[in-house]
């Protein structure tokens, strides 16, 4: 009997534990979500609207989920060095020219990224600021070898 | 007691009714004179001058010469911008794009921006821009000016603030106001281009100009 006890006390206590776990990483994402939205007003919002709608042909709409999932590694990128070169959004090219935001740390750049790729009929979970450090590197190293 | 408080009444309900007999009309912004004339009876009578848009002399997008003869007999929406401004900019010219979504097919109705860029924004420039915002320039001109004209036109005309000033994020700084002009060239109202609430009252208050001067 007192085995049984034992058992199910285990039993729930590592329910509990995945429980709480998934519990942050649900309520980190909402964080995130959060603070990208106030990024994403402050900053970006002036361009790509505040429905990821974009400004004519101007800046492009954040609405094309397989762009922004093919390039998810580059996103961090294009947000702290600007973006100039030709992209292909929704089948529309667009040539306009993206400000540096240097000036955001990588966890704002995480935010800001969670936001965009969850909101505007994203749907691509969570990105981590460790995560932004690596694709930075990643991407600095390919422009300057 | 009763009575004072009755004519308290009175007082407050017919101030509210001069406050909306006034609302039907714009008031009219920059520096007035007064000036003594004589009818045709030679009777004297008082005049209130005000201050009008000068004649300009500008190039458009296309590189023609446009001058006020462009905006005769209408009314329209001045703001000064520039093409690589990453902050304000956009945000004004997305609003603005929405009052020239309503008005565009009325012919009472033109809309110029001023680039303060002169050093960049060639009309070249300035083209690719309004094509990319996606706009009609017959109905929303794009021009460009040397220094001096465009910043005193901004400034004591549209009496809006416009610098370089090498430390702000683009190169310049400038205020984001919609300036409404109506048919006689003198300006009706200005509005923050970057706030929602207040580009919605452009709109009403060009219904309210363009019956007014009907
Ligand atoms: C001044 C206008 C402007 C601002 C402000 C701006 N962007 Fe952009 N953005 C652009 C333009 C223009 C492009 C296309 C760049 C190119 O073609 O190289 C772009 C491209 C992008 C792209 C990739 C293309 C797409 O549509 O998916 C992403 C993602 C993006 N921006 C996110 C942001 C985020 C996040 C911010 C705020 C931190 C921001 N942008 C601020 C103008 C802007």
């Amino acid at each position: 009997m007192r085995k049984y006890l034992l058992f199910g006390l285990y039993i729930t206590a590592v329910c509990a534990i995945i429980y709480s776990c998934q519990n942050t990483s649900e309520m980190n994402q909402a964080q995130y979500m959060t603070g990208g939205k106030d990024l994403y007003i402050a900053n970006c919002q002036n361009c790509h609207g505040a429905n990821g709608e974009g400004l004519g042909e101007l800046a492009p709409p954040l609405t094309d989920t397989i762009f922004l999932t093919k390039n998810k590694e580059k996103l961090a990128c294009f947000i702290k060095n600007g973006a100039n070169e030709p992209m292909v959004i929704n089948g529309k090219t667009y040539e306009g020219k993206m400000p540096d935001f240097a000036n955001l740390h990588d966890i704002d750049i995480a935010q800001v990224i969670v936001y965009i790729t969850n909101s505007f009929g994203n749907k691509q979970g969570m990105y981590t600021y460790q995560q932004v450090a690596i694709d930075l590197q990643k991407c600095n190293s390919a422009k300057n070898p | 007691m009763k009575k004072i408080k009755s004519q308290l009444i009175i007082l407050v309900v017919s101030l509210f009714v001069i406050a909306c007999s006034d609302a039907k009309k714009l008031p009219i912004y920059g520096e007035r004179e007064v000036a003594i004339t004589k009818d045709k009876d030679g009777n004297q009578k008082i005049d209130t001058i005000y201050q009008t848009i000068p004649n300009f002399s500008f190039l458009n997008q296309d590189s023609t010469v446009i001058t006020q003869d462009a905006f005769k007999g209408k009314i329209y929406v001045a703001d000064f911008f520039f093409t690589s401004c990453t902050t304000i900019c956009p945000t004004m010219h997305r609003n603005l794009k929405t009052v020239y979504e309503d008005f565009k097919n009325n012919p009472d109705v033109m809309f110029i921006s001023h680039t303060i860029d002169f050093k960049y924004d060639k009309p070249s420039v300035l083209k690719k821009y309004a094509e990319k915002l996606g706009v009609n320039t017959n109905k929303w001109e794009f021009v460009y000016g040397n220094k001096e004209e465009i910043y005193s036109i901004a400034e004591k005309n549209y009496l809006t603030v416009v610098e370089e000033d090498s430390t702000a994020r683009d190169g310049y700084i400038h205020q984001g106001w919609l300036v409404l002009i109506d048919k006689q060239k003198r300006m009706r109202g200005a509005y923050d281009g970057t706030k929602t609430e207040q580009v919605e009252q452009l709109k009403k208050d060009m219904a309210t100009l363009l019956a007014e001067e009907k």
